[in-house]
């Protein structure tokens, strides 16, 4: 009948669909976030401390405000200076800036766990500065922070639902989407859960293994 | 820029924002206190031999890792709410945070363990100490030095994660309070930014009482 209100295919479909723009604006998060997240890093490692605690003490305020609170403000400056942007944009911009704090200290941490005499020897050798953190600290920072780069992405994926309230329809808000139809909330939950579990758990496993192996050699 | 900020009504309305705040804290306290008391006892089921309260304990904290806050709080609001359990949001909000903390904690907590030598609980027990007395007297203190930091940091993101209250409804809280105000006057710049201030002094007040806790309890 067509009034009948039961699980079909087409609503998981739909949650699938969901899953796809969480996976969209993750990747494009944490693309931002990568990109100046490293470019901060490394310099919050190397620069004097008149560079590097400002760039920290402004990042840090990104750590210490709700996620919540800064989409509200990201998603004001589009009416406040009337920029009309689409809010999957301020969605991925404000994510961006927030996986950018966080990749910032993960990034500092692993520069600062490649070996000084590293570095020198590499200097020595007449390697200039520029090519000295491309071919030789940052491939190694790399695979130390690799697995915390990972714990990064995962929990900017996780931090996606929370774009549903300045009205993106992700995952999460399109399984209250369908459960205003189906009305079996706790079965379409179960559901959009597993689908959150298989995004991360495996990958999350992944990490956790690289962890261990690169760790040994 | 065409926009006119009005920081009045915001300053009138800062004692309201303020005794959300305190909401905020209470909530994020207690989620925290009793996350803690149950990470420990899952912490403590992963390490036994045992594999239904290991498997258990698993299952508990791979979900409370591998879905969002958000969704851990739908499911209590939302899901129990479906099959009877009537919930109101703060308790929604309370318990969904406490099942996250719960769930992080006990990971950071199983590495805190294995941070304790062997050889200690060894002694302890050679020298006629029960097992609950060498858990309380020797392997927790150790532990939980060993895992302080993170648990600081835990507590950091356990204020955040109250933010979400709002969205099941949450009226009390310092979002909660802010929300009600922004959808009474349309200040929304004016007061999330004052909101994000106040989150912000809260962590940082919190983090250096946490440094001080540590440089107090933890010097030799």
């Amino acid at each position: 009948m067509f009034f009948e209100g039961t699980l079909a295919w087409s609503d998981i479909l739909f949650l699938l669909k969901g899953a796809v723009v969480t996976i969209a604006i993750t990747l494009a998060a944490v693309g931002i976030g990568t990109l100046f997240g490293t470019l901060f890093g490394v310099v919050r490692a190397g620069a004097a401390w008149w560079i590097s605690s400002p760039i920290g003490g402004v990042l840090d305020i990104f750590r210490s405000v709700p996620l919540l609170i800064q989409l509200v403000i990201f998603n004001s400056f589009n009416s406040m200076f009337r920029l009309n942007w689409p809010t999957y944009v301020v969605a991925c911009l404000c994510l961006g800036v927030y996986a950018a704090a966080l990749c910032t200290e993960i990034v500092r941490s692993g520069v600062a766990a490649v070996p000084t005499t590293t570095r020198r020897a590499a200097r020595s050798l007449g390697l200039t500065w520029r090519q000295e953190v491309v071919s030789i600290t940052l491939p190694i920072a790399t695979r130390i922070v690799f697995p915390s780069w990972i714990g990064l992405a995962l929990g900017i994926m996780k931090d996606t639902s929370l774009v549903l309230w300045i009205g993106i329809i992700e995952l999460l808000r399109s399984s209250q989407i369908v459960t205003t139809r189906v009305q079996e909330p706790l079965t379409i939950l179960a559901i959009t859960g597993v689908i959150y579990f298989l995004m991360s758990f495996p990958i999350a496993r992944l990490g956790a293994r690289l962890e261990k192996r690169w760790q040994i050699q | 820029m065409s926009y006119t900020f009005q920081w009045r009504p915001v300053l009138e309305s800062l004692p309201d924002m303020l005794s959300g705040a305190v909401v905020t804290l209470e909530i994020a306290t207690l989620a925290m206190a009793v996350g803690t008391v149950l990470a420990i006892l899952l912490a403590l089921a992963k390490r036994s031999g045992n594999k239904t309260l290991s498997g258990l304990a698993s299952v508990w904290i791979e979900t409370a890792r591998n879905t969002p806050a958000l969704f851990q709080i739908y499911m209590v609001y939302f899901g129990l709410g479906s099959i009877g359990v009537g919930i109101d949001s703060y308790y929604a909000l309370l318990l969904g945070i406490t099942f996250n903390n719960a769930g992080y904690l006990a990971e950071t907590f199983r590495g805190g363990f294995s941070a304790v030598p062997e050889t200690q609980v060894r002694a302890a027990r050679s020298l006629g100490m029960g097992a609950v007395q060498t858990l309380w007297h020797i392997v927790l203190p150790q532990m939980l030095r060993a895992v302080f930091h993170a648990m600081t940091n835990q507590m950091v993101w356990s204020i955040l994660m109250t933010s979400l209250g709002t969205i099941v409804g949450l009226t009390s809280d310092l979002t909660g309070v802010t929300q009600q105000l922004n959808v009474m006057t349309y200040r929304t710049f004016e007061y999330f930014f004052v909101a994000a201030c106040l989150y912000y002094l809260i962590s940082k007040i919190f983090t250096i009482c946490a440094r001080l806790c540590a440089w107090r309890l933890f010097r030799y």
